[in-house]
């Protein structure tokens, strides 16, 4: 996508009928650190690569309870994702103090999508910089939504979203269709696995990343370190050579040594802007 | 909205136009509703009279009426204000089905909206003149509660507005259990309702019955309970009052 002349206000059209600056708002959320969500039947897990702006600074929060049954991982402007956030707190204590009973997280996506689509038609306004995995229960059930800069939403087994998200997607594509009647723990385990596929080569450590879960009788809680620490030790201890179902990941690493999907985020991280994270 | 116009004395005078605006007294009202949970789900009884004042003028009103799939409303107090409950309640049932995602309203969010509305109407000095009885099953499970014109709202096995709470919850509170049938629940809710039908004299004898199950809700056609005047105490009441006439 190279500079044009449709693309300075959100409200022009290119002649091909696409809105650039929503399209570059989306690159936005491509240039801020991995954020993954996968869900079972009864569990939604979230998972976020750290990233401090420097050594001496600690990390951005980049995932967020929205309520008991409802969670959010962000990528792209955290700024932007805080406001969302707050945004989704306050549907969702209305919400409960009216009715007296949880928001169905569908719903909630729905009011999300429409007030970012509000963003893509105000000549004043500019879209949101911030792509939300938001995970959630209501009567039917887990959910795992991804909301868009531009408005849209969509439902997923399986999702992940930021820099380097595609080495994360493809482990996730081919596990996905067991994640239906995965146990909490398995679930737990693929989310940190799928975290590890973003690093490429780093080593997995508690520290690097963050882990939430929610699910049908467990109330959105953050996992810690030591926990995630415990599972990263069942599988990085023998990077080489795994148990039967894990025979997968030795081939899949080497397959996903693979050069950088999205421009920007290179190994240096010095083009991201530090705003985004 | 009310306007003070004077302060005199420490009281303030009220502009009558802005009266007309809330509700002071209520004219058109129902008597009233009994309701109980059974074995399998929620019962819910009330008379078809609404008096105006002292008269018995209309005796066709349906003060219990369905809400969603799951819930059943009755009222007693102002009809009038009824029926702009159930107005409401409408709106909400009808963008709720809109929704069309599989999540719908129960009776417990039901009955905690109407408490919202109650109370914010009575924080307004215009109240909504009913005592609402909302009760539904959803997922298995039996909901029964109640909200009063000032917004005191709570969950019981049995309650009764108005007269019902002097006269049938005794009843209910020597009588209920957990395991009523139908049949033996239909009963208990006659022997309260014959007993309003003596003593209140809001009371008509042509009532209704609901029934709430996990199938669904239905509201029984009108009906009328055997009477006995023949009491001794009803044909000369008088015996063994000193004094009366």
């Amino acid at each position: 996508m190279f500079r044009n002349q449709y693309d300075t206000d959100v409200t022009t059209w290119s002649p091909t009928g696409r809105l650039f600056q929503v399209e570059y708002a989306m690159e936005a959320v491509k240039q801020g650190s991995a954020a993954i969500g996968l869900r079972s039947r009864s569990h939604v897990v979230l998972a976020c690569v750290n990233k401090a702006q420097s050594e001496l600074s600690s990390h951005q929060r980049k995932i967020f309870k929205v309520d008991d049954h409802i969670g959010v991982a962000i990528a792209g402007l955290t700024a932007d994702g805080r406001v969302l956030s707050r945004y989704m707190r306050s549907e969702s204590i209305n919400h409960s103090f009216t009715y007296e009973s949880p928001l169905p997280v569908g719903r909630l996506v729905v009011h999300l999508a429409d007030k970012a689509q509000v963003c893509t038609q105000r000549s004043w306004k500019r879209p949101y910089g911030v792509g939300l995995l938001v995970g959630g229960l209501d009567e039917s059930g887990a959910h795992l939504y991804y909301n868009c800069p531009s408005g849209n939403y969509f439902e997923y087994q399986a999702f992940a979203i930021g820099s380097r998200s595609q080495a994360a997607k493809t482990y996730l594509e081919r596990r996905f269709e067991s994640f239906g009647d995965s146990s909490r723990e398995d679930l737990i385990k693929d989310a940190i696995l799928a975290v590890r596929e973003t690093l490429q080569g780093e080593t997995l450590k508690s520290s690097l990343c963050t882990v939430a879960i929610l699910g049908v009788d467990e109330p959105f809680h953050f996992l810690d370190q030591e926990a995630i620490q415990k599972v990263i030790d069942t599988f990085e201890k023998v990077p080489e050579e795994e148990e039967g179902d894990e025979a997968g990941e030795g081939e899949a690493e080497a397959a996903a040594v693979a050069p950088a999907e999205q421009g920007g985020a290179g190994a240096g991280d010095q083009d991201v802007a530090p705003m985004e994270m | 909205m009310t306007f003070t116009i004077q302060i005199e004395n420490g009281t303030e005078v009220r502009n009558a136009e802005a009266d007309s605006q809330r509700t002071l007294y209520p004219y058109v009202t129902g008597t009233s509703v009994v309701a109980i949970k059974y074995k399998d789900g929620v019962l819910m009884a009330s008379d078809m009279g609404g008096s105006y004042g002292s008269t018995l003028r209309y005796k066709n009103i349906e003060r219990m009426k369905a809400i969603g799939k799951h819930s059943l409303l009755g009222a007693s107090g102002e009809i009038s204000d009824f029926q702009e409950i159930l107005r409401y309640l409408d709106e909400l049932t009808l963008n709720d089905n809109m929704w069309d995602d599989g999540n719908s309203l129960g009776p417990k969010e039901v009955h905690n909206y109407l408490t919202r509305v109650m109370y914010n109407r009575r924080n307004k000095f215009n109240p909504l003149w009913n005592t609402l009885v909302l009760g539904g099953v959803k997922n298995g499970e039996k909901y029964l509660g109640m909200v009063s014109m000032i917004g005191v709202s709570f969950e019981d096995n049995h309650v009764a507005t108005g007269f019902g709470n002097h006269l049938a919850r005794p009843i209910l509170r020597d009588e209920w259990r957990e395991d009523l049938g139908f049949e033996e629940g239909v009963k208990l809710l006659e022997k309260c309702m014959r007993v309003l039908l003596y003593r209140d004299r809001s009371a008509i004898n042509k009532l209704q019955i609901a029934k709430m199950t996990e199938e669904g809700v239905t509201v029984s056609e009108p009906y009328s309970l055997k009477t006995f005047w023949e009491f001794k105490a009803f044909t000369n009441p008088t015996v063994g009052a000193e004094g009366s006439w």
